[in-house]
């Protein structure tokens, strides 16, 4: 088991190597000069000279990776320009917002984890039990129903749903405050009013997937022998299907879930967009549109660990159901 | 591509099944497994509807040009004079008329049916090549991974899982302006031919993943069978192991993720234009749309149902199309 984990965390390591290195010059390679879009008209040519030289855009590509690796480790002295001293996970110094790269991460990052936790935990709670439903009523209106909700939340798309839950239940009845976001420190109240339509957008849409998958993954359990000697050996319906079947069908939702919370949490863009609420996505596309190069790279990097922290996740999630996968 | 939540599903019911649907029937006459999918296809009532959808949307696209010389009215023509003040179409529904079917957009008054008609010629000329490129790719790299096994395989795998793990939104939103830069300059006209090609190589960047684990999978489950086997010992090279003796025998998954795959496609073109990224307001397209009309939510509601409606209409037949060829295709499916 301890192998297991260690390997897979290289190739984790490697994983995420490799998109920094790959975001590093993809990024570096844009034609447009970051300065200019940092002073724009009014800017003489010492001052860009001096804002290059501050974002060390004049040393060779690979100090400038090296600087930038080490600062995410050790934290780095960016010069006072940047706001001196910056502390161990240093993602930089942004022109365009005038903080610290990792003060803005700092900030936006609670709001996405805000939409997304509540929004997944709904979403699979509604999904694997919808999906488990019809499998047992299989032929019934109830799995009729259900095929039709998850065949009809698959086709809709989030700023459809969204613009129509915020025509109905802030413009027209006027039920919920528009969407924003509050520390759920500060008022769980108006954290949980602010965000409700995002999280049942989310879980609307992503609940239609599951309740398909875990639907088929059911049926295909049922007909398993091992279920019919359960019940043979007179084992209780609610045990054999709450035990035994569901975690046998559960695997391949876990895996997709990994992954769909993994990319939900590195920017859930569109939902940020249409609630215009600044989370992660929204951050890294504003600062696509304004050429912040740092802020950029963290947010890419951000979403890459979570995408590749979910799948290392994954893995030992299902070493955990399945002690098949252990063995191996 | 983190957008689309569907294509897990799509992989995990597709890979429990083969093709091996050619059980007798009882009839004497002999079919192959084509012909018996064909008529079981035709059977399905659902199958039916939704293509016969599918086939009226392809030529609504098509015809783009012929409906606008019909319908008198072109996708950049502005009508002013049917807004008031606050540039708000007058009458009822946004605008909704004899002449204008659809209603007006706020503020430039261009007439929605229209741009409907070309939005949707653009989505699905975009989400097909991009479909074809994909499974290209993914099958060529999947089938080789699969067969070849090792170093390659891991080397593959790698990759895949790199792609992964790329935030696909974010990425594409940065990189097709420097691609765009790249060829044009600061100050090129971009022609929306570009844009829709620029378009398409992102997507073939980042979509072939799910094709390529799905190829791989079938041709691992393939790889040691007797058949394969015979055909390696009698010599046959590399080329016609993976086109003639494999791939012929795993058509129908691919087949179906492709159906599944161009819905998918439409979502993320629309998606992306949403968040101002890809086509130039000047073509025509289903998420440009939505993303301007959300701004008059409250003062024009009609602007966001007509394009969200489409759009909704357009996945759903491909998703029931889509679903009914797996089933028409593997009998033994439980769906």
């Amino acid at each position: 088991m301890a192998r297991f984990l260690l390997k897979r965390l290289f190739s984790a390591t490697l994983t995420l190597f490799a998109v920094s290195v790959l975001t590093f010059l993809m990024f570096f390679a844009l034609p447009r000069d970051p300065v200019s879009s940092i002073c724009s008209k009014n800017c003489n040519p010492e001052r860009l000279e001096r804002v290059r030289d501050d974002l060390g855009l004049n040393d060779p590509l690979i100090s400038q990776y090296a600087g930038y690796m080490k600062g995410i480790v050790t934290g780095r002295d960016l010069g006072s320009a940047q706001g001196g001293r910056c502390d161990a996970p240093c993602l930089g110094w942004s022109y365009v917002t005038n903080e610290a790269v990792s003060d803005t991460i700092a900030r936006v990052l609670p709001v996405t984890l805000s939409i997304v936790i509540p929004a997944a935990i709904l979403w699979l709670l509604l999904g694997v039990g919808l999906g488990m439903v019809s499998a047992l009523r299989r032929g019934t209106w109830l799995d009729r129903l259900a095929i039709g909700f998850s065949l009809t939340g698959a086709s809709l798309q989030l700023y459809f749903v969204g613009a129509v839950l915020l025509l109905v239940f802030v413009y027209n009845l006027r039920l919920l405050p528009v969407p924003s976001y509050t520390s759920i420190f500060d008022n769980p109240a108006k954290w949980a009013s602010g965000l409700v339509l995002a999280w049942v957008a989310l879980a609307f849409l992503f609940s239609a997937i599951y309740a398909r998958l875990s639907r088929a993954q059911m049926l295909e359990t049922l007909s398993e022998d091992f279920v019919r000697t359960a019940r043979a050996k007179g084992l209780a319906k609610p045990k054999v299907y709450g035990r035994h079947a569901l975690r046998a069908a559960i695997t391949p939702v876990v895996t997709i879930a990994g992954l769909d919370v993994g990319g939900a949490l590195g920017g859930t863009v569109i939902t940020e967009t249409t609630f215009g609420i600044q989370g992660l996505g929204r951050t890294a596309v504003d600062a696509v549109r304004s050429g912040d190069l740092p802020t950029i790279m963290a947010t890419v990097l951000i979403a890459a660990v979570f995408v590749v922290l979910a799948n290392v996740l994954v893995d030992l999630l299902y070493a955990a159901i399945d002690p098949r996968v252990r063995l191996r | 591509m983190s957008l689309s939540p569907v294509e897990g599903v799509a992989l995990a019911e597709i890979e429990s099944g083969g093709d091996e649907g050619g059980a007798a029937t009882k009839g004497v006459v002999g079919r192959s497994p084509g012909q018996l999918a064909w008529l079981r296809l035709r059977r399905d009532r659902t199958a039916v509807v939704s293509g016969v959808l599918l086939v009226f949307f392809l030529l609504l696209g098509l015809a783009a040009p012929l409906i606008e010389m019909v319908y008198g009215i072109g996708p950049r023509e502005q009508f002013q004079n049917m807004l008031d003040g606050f540039g708000m179409p007058l009458g009822y529904a946004g605008g909704v008329s004899g002449e204008h079917w659809f209603g007006l957009e706020p503020g430039l008054g261009r007439d929605i049916f229209i741009r409907l008609i070309y939005g949707l010629r653009t989505s699905l000329f975009i989400a097909f090549a991009a479909a074809l490129i994909t499974a290209t790719i993914g099958i060529v790299l999947g089938a080789l991974a699969g067969y070849l096994g090792g170093w390659l395989d891991a080397v593959i795998n790698w990759i895949t899982d790199l792609t992964l793990a790329m935030p696909f939104l974010i990425i594409a939103l940065a990189l097709t302006p420097t691609i765009t830069l790249r060829f044009y300059g600061e100050r090129g006209q971009v022609s929306s031919a570009f844009g829709v090609g620029v378009l398409i190589a992102v997507f073939a960047i980042f979509g072939w993943t799910s094709t390529a684990r799905l190829v791989r999978g079938q041709v691992i489950a393939l790889r040691e069978r007797e058949f394969v086997e015979a055909a390696r010992a009698s010599g046959a090279g590399l080329g016609h192991m993976l086109f003639r003796q494999l791939l012929p025998n795993i058509w129908a998954p691919i087949l179906v993720s492709f159906s599944l795959a161009v819905p998918q496609f439409i979502t993320s073109e629309a998606a992306l234009s949403f968040i101002g990224v890809g086509l130039s307001d000047e073509t025509p397209s289903f998420g440009r749309m939505i993303y301007r009309s959300l701004d008059f939510l409250q003062t024009d509601p009609a602007y966001v149902f007509f394009p969200g409606i489409t759009i909704f209409a357009l996945v759903f037949a491909f998703n029931l199309f889509g679903d009914a060829l797996r089933d028409a295709l593997d009998p033994k499916s439980s769906r």
